[in-house]
């Protein structure tokens, strides 16, 4: 049987709004190091592919395409690739995957801020590109505007998707950026030469020269080609206009399926817009599917818990992803029958910090397991290695050598 | 006795840091960062340092390849370190020109939350439209406007910090409040930003990170007296440190502010000897590897923006006169005119008698200490209590190594003399530099003040 890949996306005290009010939660430490920490270390311990750290520019709101003023809700946030980084020199093996924003963002920040994640965890850094279409965000900057989405657009993801093509655009040029950036230096670039004085090979050294529709980036990095080559993109998409920004550039591509027939017929969208592409059939792109999770042992309690939270909220919670109450064995169940549709692996999003996730270590971790579906060590040093993607050769190297590729 | 505070930096891209050493090590790595940085705690010292350049230098059209080229992003470094060291500082430079306030506000906020209150941002001005050609927005940014871009986007970023009152962040399962109504709301009107919205990230243990300036013009001084904590110079002679201390300190008043609000502490180096000879040849062969033949003559390239290349390094100055527009780009200190430069250059070179190689070799020095570890430890002392400075950042010739002599030699004198900390005896970089909170903090809040209050433009 083919291995799953098992990645879990963090999040404030979890997914589900009232999940903070849980007893055991710990909302008043999502701003400290040492809370994100024992959630990373929990996840390393079992031996999950990666985490994913969300993120917003703005203030977190319940609302697709507008602020809320909400008050029982979490509220507030730190920098994802920060947090990342500091979770770095605590785990070992673990991929940390940050989302940042790239509507607002410099392209050449972002790909010097990977870069830098990417060496400080000695090649365990992914990067989930995400665009902003709330209007507001672009206040914060005002400098440009976004399109003002009305509830109309929200109710359907193709609507959102072609009213927001523009952005996905230049989403996909941000990330054409980024990984001509991470080439710009080809691996063997520093010589230390004493004799002639050269702490680098000029000729190794590249500007990009990019020239797209919305900016331009001369280049090259500042930062030497991460541990990598390229770290691992992931793109969370929901519709065609998504999957087009996953199939040109991303080396993870998350579904947010309902059923395991959901699931096949994303995966066909997917791949259409993959052949689209004209991207080399040879590289490979994982396919992830979310899940919402709240599992518990006993049968029947998961969905009872949620029940509670809802009430609690006041509202009965769902998300664009599935949501999955039940116990680890009927997870598993689930993982492996929507496996068939021809996906690697899923990133769980725990419904309550910490209860599931480790649920998530402690429960569906062993049972996977039990049925050879999961690993039972650490095989490989990087994210890339975890995932069974190659090193990718430099464009450069691959382009002006003649020999076989290194 | 005053106090020393103490800094180091981790040397980025100068000639002055030394690669062909056999003890240098990496400048990319992470262990690297972690080994220095992790000393320079050992050292008890208030933080650790990291300077910023957004492109790599060019000579000639390409890129300069004679020093240490590649380095992290500053604050994804600064992060990690936060979690193998426990009471440093950490401050990165920024700057104001190729950013935005509510991106760096929410960045170092987190660098202050995620190292418990000790953030710090340099917050430099760079211009220049070589650099900008590795941003959507280019180069637009006249020299003149350099700092008042500068003064108003800290004002923002001080907006946004603000923007959360005392207690709005609540995570109150009880109530069921997680934040206070309106938690965040910001507005700022300026001729440089326009912005409004709600704040994504609660202020951090210090409310406001300590904020750095490093320039030395008069508008970079006016700055630094209105604006910073801590300001780094370059004048790390007795005079000119007196003096450029005076100067600066005396604009205090005008805002307000007093004589302990702002440290001023020079960028410098050291070498150490068993004796004061052999301090004296160790800083000769350093000198040395820091100005190779090469090294001499792309400098002097750069100043001259002319090719030079079939001239003796050991030879005399070149007579021919400098071109206006140069082949260099990226090298900060040929921004204000080579003519005077080149003038200057010629003028050192006759009266000292030197070789091309000699004069490069004086006039990039960076002012370095040498001298027995008593003697390095008496005249940093002379400089603190004669008011050339408040302290030091020290940018070691080694890298990663760099400072475990200065650590283990010199620190312990400077601590029997009573002017540097045994142990921290406060868990910010405000505590170590021993500033107080910042005033819009410091006053807390009424409700009112510091929220969507209007900035006059
Ligand atoms: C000690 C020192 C360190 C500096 N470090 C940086 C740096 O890391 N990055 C940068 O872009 N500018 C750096 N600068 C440049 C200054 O921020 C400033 O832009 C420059 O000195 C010109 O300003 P001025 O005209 O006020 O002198 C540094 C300056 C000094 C004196």
């Amino acid at each position: 049987m083919t291995r799953l890949h098992l990645a879990v996306a963090l999040d404030g005290t979890g997914w589900h709004p009232a999940s903070w009010r849980e007893p055991g939660a710990r909302p008043a430490e999502i701003l400290t190091a040492r809370y994100w920490a024992d959630l990373v270390t929990e996840a390393e311990r079992g031996l999950l592919d990666f985490v994913t750290f969300e993120d917003t520019l703005g203030l977190q709101t319940s609302a697709f395409h507008l602020p809320d003023d909400r008050t029982d809700h979490v509220r507030g946030r730190l920098d994802a690739v920060l947090l990342a980084a500091a979770l770095a020199p605590l785990t070992s093996h673990i991929g940390l995957v940050p989302t940042t924003n790239v509507t607002h963002t410099e392209p050449f920040h972002l790909a010097v801020g990977i870069a830098s994640l990417d060496h400080a965890s000695r090649g365990r850094a992914g990067w989930r590109p995400q665009i902003t279409s709330r209007a507001a965000d672009a206040a914060h900057f005002g400098r440009r505007t976004t399109p003002q989405l009305t509830p109309e657009d929200v109710l359907d993801s193709e609507l959102i998707a072609a009213r927001l093509r523009e952005l996905f655009g230049e989403a996909g040029e941000v990330v054409e950026v980024v990984r001509r950036l991470w080439d710009s230096w080809e691996d063997d670039a520093e010589i230390r030469d004493a004799p002639t004085g050269r702490f680098i090979d000029r000729d190794k050294v590249h500007h990009i020269d990019f020239e797209g529709r919305h900016f331009r980036v001369r280049g090259p990095s500042i930062t030497p080609r991460p541990p990598q080559g390229q770290p691992v993109v992931a793109v969370l998409a929901h519709a065609s206009t998504p999957y087009e920004l996953a199939a040109a550039g991303a080396d993870v591509v998350i579904i947010t399926p309902q059923s395991r027939a959901d699931a096949v017929t994303r995966l066909g969208g997917f791949g259409r817009a993959r052949q689209r592409s004209g991207r080399p059939a040879g590289e490979r792109i994982k396919a992830f599917a979310d899940l919402v999770v709240l599992l518990d042992a006993e049968p029947g309690r998961a969905a009872e818990r949620k029940r509670r939270l809802d009430e609690v909220d006041g509202s009965v919670f769902g998300s664009d992803a599935a949501v999955f109450t039940g116990t680890p064995g009927e997870l598993a169940d689930l993982l492996l029958e929507w496996q068939e549709a021809g996906l690697d692996g899923f990133r769980l999003r725990p419904g309550v910090l910490p209860h599931d996730l480790a649920a998530i270590t402690g429960g569906l971790v062993p049972e996977l397991r039990r049925r050879r579906a999961f690993r039972t060590a650490y095989e490989a040093d990087t994210l890339r290695g975890l995932l069974g993607l190659p090193r990718p050769a430099n464009r450069h190297t691959r382009a002006g050598s003649t020999g076989p590729a290194r | 006795m005053k106090q020393i505070h103490l800094a180091a930096q981790l040397p980025g891209v100068q000639n002055t840091v030394i690669w062909s050493d056999p003890r240098a090590g990496s400048q990319i790595a992470f262990d690297s960062f972690a080994r220095l940085a992790r000393t320079a705690e050992r050292g008890r010292f208030d933080f650790f340092f990291l300077s910023e350049g957004l492109r790599l230098r060019e000579h000639k059209g390409r890129v300069h390849d004679l020093d240490v080229v590649g380095r992290p992003e500053s604050l994804t470094v600064l992060s990690a370190l936060s979690a193998v060291t426990t009471h440093l500082g950490l401050a990165a430079t920024v700057n104001s020109t190729f950013n935005e306030p509510y991106e760096v506000a929410r960045r170092l906020a987190t660098l202050d939350h995620l190292s418990r209150g000790r953030a710090g941002w340099n917050v430099v001005t760079s211009h220049d439209a070589f650099t900008g050609e590795n941003f959507r927005r280019g180069g637009f940014l006249d020299e003149a406007d350099r700092y008042t871009r500068a003064a108003e986007f800290l004002q923002a970023t001080r907006v946004l910090w603000d923007s959360w009152r005392p207690g709005d962040f609540r995570a109150d399962a009880a109530s069921g409040e997680f934040i206070g109504a309106g938690a965040g709301g910001f507005e700022h009107r300026g001729r440089h930003f326009d912005i409004s919205g709600r704040f994504s990230t609660p202020p951090g243990p210090q409310g406001h990170p300590v904020i750095i300036q490093a320039g030395d013009s008069a508008e970079g001084r006016e700055f630094a007296a209105s604006d910073a904590d801590v300001v780094f110079s370059r004048h790390g002679d007795l005079a000119g440190g007196r003096a450029f201390y005076r100067d600066v300190k005396r604009r205090l008043a005008r805002y307000g502010r007093t004589h302990e609000d702002l440290k001023i502490i020079p960028s410098v180096s050291y070498v150490l000897g068993d004796t004061a000879a052999e301090a004296a040849e160790h800083a000769a062969e350093t000198a040395r590897a820091q100005v190779g033949p090469q090294t001499a003559l792309m400098l002097l390239e750069a100043a001259w923006g002319r090719d030079l290349s079939g001239y003796d390094p050991d030879g005399p100055l070149p007579d021919v006169d400098p071109l206006p527009d140069g082949v260099t780009e990226g090298h900060t200190q040929f921004r204000k005119g080579r003519e005077e430069t080149v003038r200057r250059w010629r003028r050192i070179a006759q009266a000292r008698g030197l070789s091309i190689r000699g004069l490069v070799t004086e006039v990039t020095a960076r002012p370095t200490f040498v001298g027995t570890p008593r003697q390095v430890a008496d005249a940093m002392n002379e400089f603190v209590q004669t008011d050339a400075a408040d302290g030091f950042i020290l940018a070691p010739h080694l890298v990663p190594d760099g400072l475990d002599d200065l650590v283990d030699q010199v620190v312990p004198l400077l601590q029997e003399m009573g002017v540097h900390r045994t142990e921290y005896t406060g868990g910010t970089l405000r505590d170590h530099l021993g500033l107080r909170p910042h005033r819009s903090t410091a006053a807390g809040h009424d409700g009112t003040a510091g929220r969507t209050e209007k900035e006059a433009s």
